[in-house]
């Protein structure tokens, strides 16, 4: 394998990353997931979309194992989560890094030191490597040197956001959870990190699941866009194949008011 | 695949002009391999004048692996070594840019003296009570008007509210405060027997258990029993509400954060305490009644009998009288707390324990005031 990982794979068929066969969640007697399919491939940026309620985040959180599921099967980088031994799986904690919705910072630890909680965890490299790979995530992600000593409590909700990305690349992963990157983000905020992602996942050939809300974040950094409803994929595809599709969800959410406004501003913002 | 193809470079060429080809995997995963691997780097460009990095046979990199290459090319240069990264692909190239090498010094936030922290942290904690003090009584001062102003118009009393916590303060806590003062009920006796029978005083011991249950044991563990079930819920329960803004959602909608969520508790153990302390006393002195029965033979007649001798009535009150005023501080200190409690979680918690802690030993002093004004009215 004479080549980097940072290059994902062009020649069709893809890599999978992520590959969920048939998966059934639910809680008492409510099946939130029923049956459901869904493949990441390597290296693309993956938005995930859904009515509030749906089930996106227990979808994400069943993919971490974070949730049971009742049946069904997920396989990340070929290989099923369910027969993991536990050195395959704190291997796999490696391979994957996460951002919560708001952050799970370690609230008693400066950005710094979350930053190096995964690295003191897994490696042994000396202090002064993890504290120059920390400041480096650091300006990766676009914070400055000094947020390094801050307690998560001293940070904005942007700040916290990209605190917790540089976290969850602390060590190099190949595919990163997004859970809502931009909520709560003013839109300044939330194009930049837009931004941002789009240039990590260039630069380290990341892969990137995205749950969303965000219609901007979609048409700018996404590769491909899956919809969730009724606890199943009802559509994945280009933003142009989310827009010539029939299912009344989605023509709701990708032909509503705000979507149009969207597509406007950016045909505008292209002709410009 | 994993743990082999760690990063490992061979030298081709001596003397002036080198060229080091590195292969395998250089990630972060090899750990101490790659901090390994990039120091040797340096050390063997050591001594040439010019020396190219050659990236074109490397498996796998990332940042990390780009970055201590990196710093062993910069260390490389300050040594005068004319040296340079040949990458292989654009992919590469990128890569090595946005790891390139830079200095993380940074000026960190000078620390001042042992000697002078210590006094601004003593002199810190000096202000921070006084404040406290200050603090508390106008929060009294709040507390008083509001209850006068619910007397007023007795609808603002929440009478359901008040109803409320009496079942959840003195109701549900009654059988935990029961049993301890038992306990110690027992313990007090058992001790009070062993030792008085060394002159020959055992039924002295039955004066000793009531007037020490009834006058201090009873009402203080009561009313630290309730300071740490009763005042931590209230501020933990207070706290969470101004965490999640729901205070300023009442303030907004014009209505007293105090007259709505902190009178009724207030009453509440005001109410409460007196009669958990009624029921400790009677649950102290069964307890002593047991113990002295089975290790001081004083039969439960012989014991009743002492007993009456040897108490009045104002052993009783003295107990009693105290029980609202303890209340009064515990709920006060508990609201306060409450609503003091900042953004985050961990403020919560840090003002749950500060809650109890300052109640308990408010609790102490108070019963420690009023020991003064009793033996000082001779009551």
């Amino acid at each position: 394998m004479n080549e980097t990982r940072m290059i994902p794979a062009n020649g069709a068929p893809q890599e999978l990353a992520i590959r969920v066969r048939d998966v059934v969640v639910g809680f008492g007697s409510k099946l939130v997931l029923k049956g459901l399919d869904l493949d990441v491939r390597r290296g693309e940026v993956l938005g995930f979309v859904g009515g509030s309620g749906t089930g996106k985040s227990v979808l994400t959180r069943a993919i971490l194992g974070l949730v049971p599921k009742r049946g069904g099967s997920i396989e990340v980088f070929g290989q099923n989560l369910d027969h993991l031994t536990p050195a395959e799986a704190r291997r796999m904690g490696q391979r994957w890094g996460v951002l919560f919705q708001h952050g799970a910072l370690f609230s008693g630890l400066t950005v710094g030191q979350n930053i190096q909680v995964p690295m003191r965890e897994y490696l042994d490299i000396s202090q002064e490597l993890m504290d120059e790979l920390a400041f480096l995530k650091l300006d990766l992600v676009g914070l400055p040197r000094d947020a390094a000593f801050k307690y998560p409590s001293e940070l904005s909700g942007g700040m916290i956001k990209r605190a917790a990305l540089a976290r969850a690349l602390a060590l190099d992963p190949e595919i990163v959870f997004l859970d809502e990157p931009t909520s709560g983000l003013d839109p300044i905020g939330a194009a930049d990190f837009d931004e941002l992602i789009a240039t990590l996942q260039r630069t380290l050939g990341l892969t990137v699941y995205m749950v969303t809300h965000d219609l901007d974040s979609l048409y700018s950094i996404c590769d491909r866009i899956a919809a969730l409803a009724d606890g199943k994929i009802i559509a994945t595809g280009t933003v142009e194949d989310m827009l010539a599709s029939d299912h009344p969800w989605v023509r709701s959410y990708f032909h509503g008011s705000r979507s149009r406004q969207v597509m406007a501003s950016r045909a505008a913002g292209a002709r410009g | 695949m994993r743990e082999a193809g760690g990063p490992y470079f061979s030298s081709e060429g001596h003397g002036a002009a080198r060229v080091l080809v590195l292969a395998g995997e250089w990630t972060i995963e090899h750990g101490a391999a790659l901090e390994e691997a990039g120091a040797a780097l340096a050390r063997a460009g050591q001594g040439a004048q010019t020396l190219a990095l050659d990236l074109s046979s490397v498996a796998a990199l990332d940042t990390a692996g780009a970055w201590v290459i990196d710093k062993a090319r910069s260390q490389l240069a300050a040594a005068g070594v004319d040296a340079s990264v040949r990458h292989r692909d654009a992919s590469q190239a990128l890569l090595m840019k946005e790891a390139e090498f830079r200095s993380f010094e940074i000026a960190l936030p000078a620390s001042g003296s042992p000697v002078k922290e210590l006094l601004s942290d003593v002199g810190e904690s000096v202000f921070n009570a006084w404040r406290d003090f200050v603090g508390g009584i106008s929060f009294l001062g709040q507390v008083v008007y509001t209850l006068f102003r619910a007397l007023l118009q007795p609808a603002r009393l929440r009478f359901t509210s008040i109803v409320y916590h009496i079942e959840s303060f003195a109701f549900r806590g009654l059988p935990i405060i029961a049993l301890i003062n038992f306990l110690v009920g027992c313990i007090v006796a058992q001790q009070g027997i062993f030792q008085l029978q060394q002159f020959g005083a055992t039924a002295f011991a039955v004066d000793l258990i009531g007037i020490l249950v009834l006058r201090e044991l009873a009402v203080l563990l009561t009313a630290i029993m309730i300071a740490g079930r009763s005042g931590s819920a209230i501020t933990a329960e207070l706290g969470s509400m101004k965490m999640r803004e729901e205070i300023d959602a009442l303030r907004v909608m014009g209505l007293d954060p105090i007259e709505v969520l902190a009178l009724p508790r207030i009453l509440a153990l005001i109410i409460s305490l007196p009669l958990l302390t009624f029921l400790a006393d009677i649950s102290a002195l069964f307890g002593g009644l047991l113990v002295a029965w089975s290790y001081g033979d004083i039969s439960p007649e012989v014991f009743m009998a002492r007993l009456k001798s040897a108490i009045a009535f104002n052993t009783f009150m003295v107990g009693i009288i105290k029980a609202p005023f303890m209340a009064l501080v515990i709920g006060m200190i508990a609201a306060i707390e409450g609503f003091g409690v900042q953004g985050s979680a961990e403020s919560l918690g840090r003002q749950v324990t500060a809650s109890v802690v300052k109640a308990i030993f408010m609790v102490i002093v108070v019963d420690g005031l009023f020991a003064m004004f009793f033996a000082a009215i001779n009551y």
